[in-house]
């Protein structure tokens, strides 16, 4: 009809928090500017509050029967749905994570690839680790005796904001692990790195994880880390992404907060800008927000 | 035969006479019992056998114990001599002490009662008779109870019965029920009166805790004077833990039917040491109530020279030896 | 006045089978000094402070010994001594480490009498626990970990696993010895040097365990041991060269000790304190129940974090059991800790006493009917009834708080959901009682509470193989068994 050629307007998207298996927007109705390496514009990103962390802990806590309580195997299928779904998605995430961190296609390409099969990685563990981290005790007695691992409930992520492949790789590094065994998570993303992790809401909606398994605020690590640190109703903090050397989102602030209600503390790393994600996970997180229980029953006719 | 539970003492009147009304009541009440878990109760049982009785209180137990004991010969090489031998023993058991308590009975098989009963004139020292086709129990029931009348027929003080551990244990609990009522039934007396009766589980072939708590209300509903762990002619006879169930069996029936039923550990008590475990768990789960002859016995026969040994010990402060106490 | 609730039975009157006085000798404990230093370095050395802190026996608050209240420059020197000992302690092959704690071990098994028997006068508990329970698993502890430290490279923590340092250990008074053999043990095995702060009210039986390391021939400064109150320990905990803190004791001590630490590298690893459920169901064992309920709550006077203090009993048995639990707690025999028939010694201090007293009274403040069976305690000491409260509601303080003695609080349930809840109802998670003789509501029932710790038709049990440690506010990380390494490697 016309032979008026137009470019053809992309649609943006709204990026939103992730919340209960929700999308909302922070209850303070507020954005802040996210930027490239350069500084150029990229979206607006929920400036999520102390009341969205307190939200967040809530919908957190209430997933935490059903999520515990399902079978492991089960854990592991939906883990593995995960990848699934975030390898359908690895143009958009490879876009995003380029610009994150500022590095170029191939390199985040390769990262979203490493974030795929860390997500595999813990598939499989959800059903082994207990078989690691538990097992029978030879008690001098007449007694069965047999530690087995639990999660350890509700734990609070501040998200890694350094080292190579932060921006996806090491959230999903950091988010994998904790629910593999069984515990809900509350993360505060990194605030200048938020949207390959507000988008990550939205591969783990579409992944039968249950609402409230993972729950996403972006904001100032500021606000939202130590209403997590000083939340009663969380049960243990991973400190990964703390690197502010000063200030109520400092590392040193949000343990002594965490010591409170004694929570399990995983601290960040002496030079977290020269973590690499991409480096073999290990054990350790997996093994981090875990309670050991010990039954001890008699034997006898 | 409700007519049979209800002749049984114990049960009339006590909430618990319709327990025995039929096999399945019985069953019902009998598996209704609360559980035993084996490991607490051997734990308990070993923590009071860590109780340390000395002195005076060592003094008093040894001679409460002596007087406790059904001195006891169950030989097929029993004769009569040997029989008043064991008398003779029962009534001094130390002729250099006559302070020294006499026992509480002689228990032989039925041909010796006669024997026995003569030996033991003009003293208190009850005739204790196994009967029943003892040990084993094995046979026709009409020989059990004429085993029994002949026994009472011959002057028994009290007859020391077995149940039959083969219908026990295949679940047959109403027709051990019956059993021991027939039995009690052929204790009687022509003068009315009855031969007091113990009843002996053989424990160690019950195997179970849970079979004892169960065997133990069953002997007691049915009217058992006494219950005793074992004949000495197994594999496994009297242990704490299974005589600290039945205490505990006894203090429960008589809590639930103000009857009160005594026990008779036997087989396997050897020293004093052993003696001393036995009267510190009557001691802490029965209390005085049953710190007499008339409810608790031991049933043994080398154990009385270990008594009278350390009894000689605390008198005169030397260790005694075998060749200071007779042998009979 | 308000009227007091409490039922007492008028007291029995003399049995026929009374137990005479089986003492155990106070002379076995073998030479206490009059006042003791430190023991740095391998030496016994003087305070550099002159503060002296008095070690009294509870049972008849006679003055045992004199010890040196740690000073800043004591921990320092312990800290320094422990930390040039590191060096060569840490490069030795697992297998000489291996052969010292086998030595301790086999030492401590050698001088056990005499070490109940110290144990005793110092602490208060009865002879028949430290001889028949306390020493028995100090020495199996020593001898558990002492096979670790070779097999380190098959623990689980990856190859080569490294030592953190220098531990910085702080330990209560309810089981002196025991708890240093699970602070030592695993510290030493993983190739860690210790400073060691026992409790300032029973400081004795770790100086003569310093006695023992010099038999043992173990080498300076791997074991350092200072004595002192809370300030010691905080300054112990605070220490800049200390890698590793590892404290059992109250809750508040180790929130500050955590508090302490924020923004450190010192790994800390806390076992704190407890309020734990012991639930019976109306089909359990129930004499066996009781015997447990007597062990949970009455062992070592209650003064244990993960003691049975709460009785969740199911309503349809109740009557039933705490009739029978009422005439078992009748036959408990309190006094001379000395005796070898005591059941329940004396108080720790007058401090834990008063704290015991205060608590119970605001049990009866709040209206919970409160009974002791009639025992009459000894004039001189620190002595509490076995008390037993029913009518006790979640919401009362008795309930919720730890009391840290010989006390019971009875509560009730309906069904197993309700028992959960209430046994999780509380920021403590060390332990868990379970009485049922239904199998899948035990497993059922160990899958849902929040415990680190489950005894199912048992309680108190421990066992050197056996991870104990708490969930939620009564600490983290776990003492005993391979899980017990975790805390003592930099993994």
């Amino acid at each position: 009809m016309s032979d008026t050629t137009f470019a053809r307007l992309d649609v943006f998207k709204t990026y939103k928090l992730y919340v209960g298996g929700k999308f909302p927007r922070s209850e303070s109705g507020r954005v802040y500017e996210v930027t490239d390496a350069k500084g150029e514009w990229l979206a607006n990103a929920p400036l999520g509050t102390r009341k969205d962390a307190r939200d967040a802990v809530l919908a957190a806590r209430a997933a935490v029967k059903g999520w515990a309580g399902t079978t492991a195997y089960n854990r592991g299928q939906v883990l593995y749905r995960v990848a699934e779904m975030l390898q359908g998605r690895r143009e958009q995430f490879a876009a995003e994570v380029a610009v994150s961190e500022g590095i170029g296609p191939k390199k985040a390409a390769a990262l979203v690839d490493a974030a795929i099969d860390r997500w595999v990685w813990y598939a499989g563990w959800t059903d082994k680790v207990a078989q690691i981290a538990g097992g029978a005790n030879p008690v001098a007695g007449p007694y069965f005796n047999l530690s087995t691992p639990e999660p350890t409930g509700v734990v609070g992520i501040v998200a890694p904001q350094a080292g190579y492949g932060h921006s996806l790789l090491g959230l999903v590094s950091v988010i994998a692990p904790a629910i593999a065994t069984g515990n809900t998570v509350v993360v505060a993303a990194a605030a200048d790195a938020p949207l390959p992790a507000l988008s990550l809401g939205e591969v783990l909606a579409t992944s039968d994880v249950p609402g409230g398994v993972v729950n996403i605020i972006s904001g100032r690590t500021a606000d939202i880390a130590p209403t997590l640190a000083s939340h009663q109703d969380v049960n243990a903090l991973d400190l990964t992404g703390a690197i502010a050397t000063d200030g109520p989102g400092a590392a040193p602030a949000l343990e002594a907060a965490a010591a409170d209600t004694l929570k399990r503390v995983v601290r960040p790393e002496l030079d977290p800008f020269a973590q690499d994600w991409t480096n073999a996970p290990g054990t350790d997180r997996l093994l981090s927000f875990l309670e050991t229980k010990t039954v001890w029953h008699p034997m006898g006719i | 035969m409700s007519t049979v539970a209800a002749n049984a003492p114990g049960v009339a009147g006590s909430g618990l006479a319709d327990v025995a009304a039929s096999e399945a009541s019985l069953r019902r009440f009998l598996h209704g019992l609360p559980g035993v878990d084996q490991v607490g109760l051997e734990a308990r049982a070993a923590s009071l056998g860590t109780r340390s009785i000395k002195t005076t209180a060592k003094a008093y137990a040894i001679d409460l114990a002596i007087s406790m004991i059904d001195l006891t010969t169950l030989e097929g090489a029993d004769t009569v001599g040997k029989v008043r031998a064991l008398c003779a023993k029962g009534r001094t058991p130390d002729p250099t002490d006559p302070t020294t308590p006499r026992v509480a009975a002689i228990c032989v098989y039925p041909d010796m009662v006669a024997t026995a009963k003569d030996a033991l004139k003009g003293t208190d020292i009850q005739v204790a008779s196994v009967a029943t086709a003892f040990p084993a129990g094995r046979a026709a029931l009409r020989v059990k109870l004429a085993d029994t009348a002949d026994a009472v027929a011959a002057g028994a003080d009290e007859i020391d019965m077995v149940i039959d551990r083969g219908a026990f244990l295949s679940g047959r609990y109403f027709d051990v029920f019956q059993e021991i009522v027939a039995v009690k039934e052929a204790c009687k007396r022509a003068d009315g009166s009855y031969a007091h009766l113990k009843v002996i589980f053989e424990t160690g072939e019950l195997q179970t805790y849970d079979n004892v708590r169960r065997v133990s209300w069953l002997a007691m509903l049915a009217g058992a004077d006494f219950i005793k762990t074992s004949t000495g002619k197994v594999a496994v006879n009297a242990t704490p833990p299974v005589t600290l169930l039945m205490l505990e069996a006894v203090r429960d029936f008589r809590a639930a039917t103000g009857v009160q039923v005594g026990v008779k550990p036997a087989g396997g008590i050897k020293t004093t040491k052993d003696a001393m475990k036995y009267l510190v768990m009557v001691n802490e789960t029965l209390g005085d109530d049953w710190l007499t002859p008339h409810w608790f016995r031991f049933g043994a026969s080398s154990l009385l020279n270990d008594l009278l040994m350390q009894r000689q010990k605390l008198t005169t402060g030397r260790y005694s030896g075998p060749d200071y106490v007779t042998v009979d | 006045m308000a009227k007091k609730k409490t039922i007492e039975e008028p007291v029995r009157k003399a049995g026929l089978f009374e137990y005479a006085p089986a003492p155990e000798s106070p002379a076995a404990a073998g030479d206490i000094a009059t006042s003791y230093g430190h023991f740095i370095g391998g030496e016994f050395v003087d305070s550099s402070g002159s503060e002296a802190l008095k070690t009294v026996n509870p049972a008849t608050e006679q003055v045992l010994a004199e010890f040196a209240q740690g000073t800043d420059e004591d921990v320092d020197r312990a800290v320094a001594a422990a930390r040039k000992a590191f060096v060569d302690w840490s490069a030795l092959p697992g297998s000489e480490r291996a052969k010292y704690l086998f030595r301790i071990a086999r030492i401590v098994q050698e001088r056990s009498r005499e070490l109940a028997v110290l144990e005793s006068i110092d602490n208060g508990k009865p002879i028949r626990e430290t001889r028949d329970v306390d020493l028995p698993l100090v020495a199996a502890h020593f001898f558990y970990y002492a096979g670790w430290a070779d097999k380190l490279d098959y623990a689980g923590y990856g190859p080569n696993p490294k030592p953190l340092g220098v531990a910085g250990q702080v330990i209560p008074w309810n089981f002196p010895l025991l708890m240093l053999a699970w602070k030592i043990a695993p510290a030493l095995a993983t190739g860690n040097t210790v400073v060691l702060k026992p409790a300032e009210t029973t400081p004795l039986t770790a100086l003569r365990f310093a006695e023992i390391c010099r038999q043992a021939g173990l080498p300076k400064g791997v074991v350092n041991i200072v004595t002192g109150d809370g300030r010691t320990g905080a300054a112990l905990t605070a220490h800049p060269d200390v890698n590793k803190v590892a404290f059992t004791g109250s809750t508040p001590v180790g929130r500050a000790i955590a508090k302490q630490l924020a923004g450190t590298r010192k790994k800390l690893s806390l076992e704190l304190g407890g309020k734990a459920a012991n639930i019976v169901f109306d089909d359990a064992p129930i004499d066996q129940a009781v015997e447990g309920i007597v062990n949970g709550i009455f062992f070592n006077q209650g003064h244990v974090c993960c003691a049975g203090s709460r009785l969740l009993v199911q309503e349809s048995v109740q009557d039933e059991l705490l009739d029978a639990l009422k005439r078992r707690m009748a036959t408990l025999r309190v006094g001379d800790p000395l005796d070898k028939n005591t059941d329940i010694g004396a108080i720790n201090s007058a401090e834990q006493l008063a704290r015991i007293t205060a608590l119970t009274d605001a049990g009866e403040a709040e209206g919970a009917e409160r009974w002791s069976p009639a025992c009459e305690l000894p004039g001189t000491g620190f002595w509490f009834k076995p008390t037993l409260f029913t009518g006790v509601s979640q919401a009362h303080r008795i309930a919720q708080e730890e009391i840290f003695g010989p006390v019971l609080s009875v509560l009730t349930f309906r069904t197993p959901e309700e028992a959960v809840a209430k046994a999780n109802n509380t920021p403590y998670g060390l332990s868990a009682g379970i009485w049922t003789e239904k199998g899948s509501r035990i497993l059922w029932m160990a899958n849902k509470l929040k415990a680190g710790v489950v005894w199912a038709n048992t309680f108190n049990k421990f066992d050197p193989t056996s991870p104990f440690g708490g969930y939620k506010e009564s600490g983290y990380g776990r003492e005993g068994g391979r899980h017990g390494l975790e805390a003592y490697l930099d993994v």
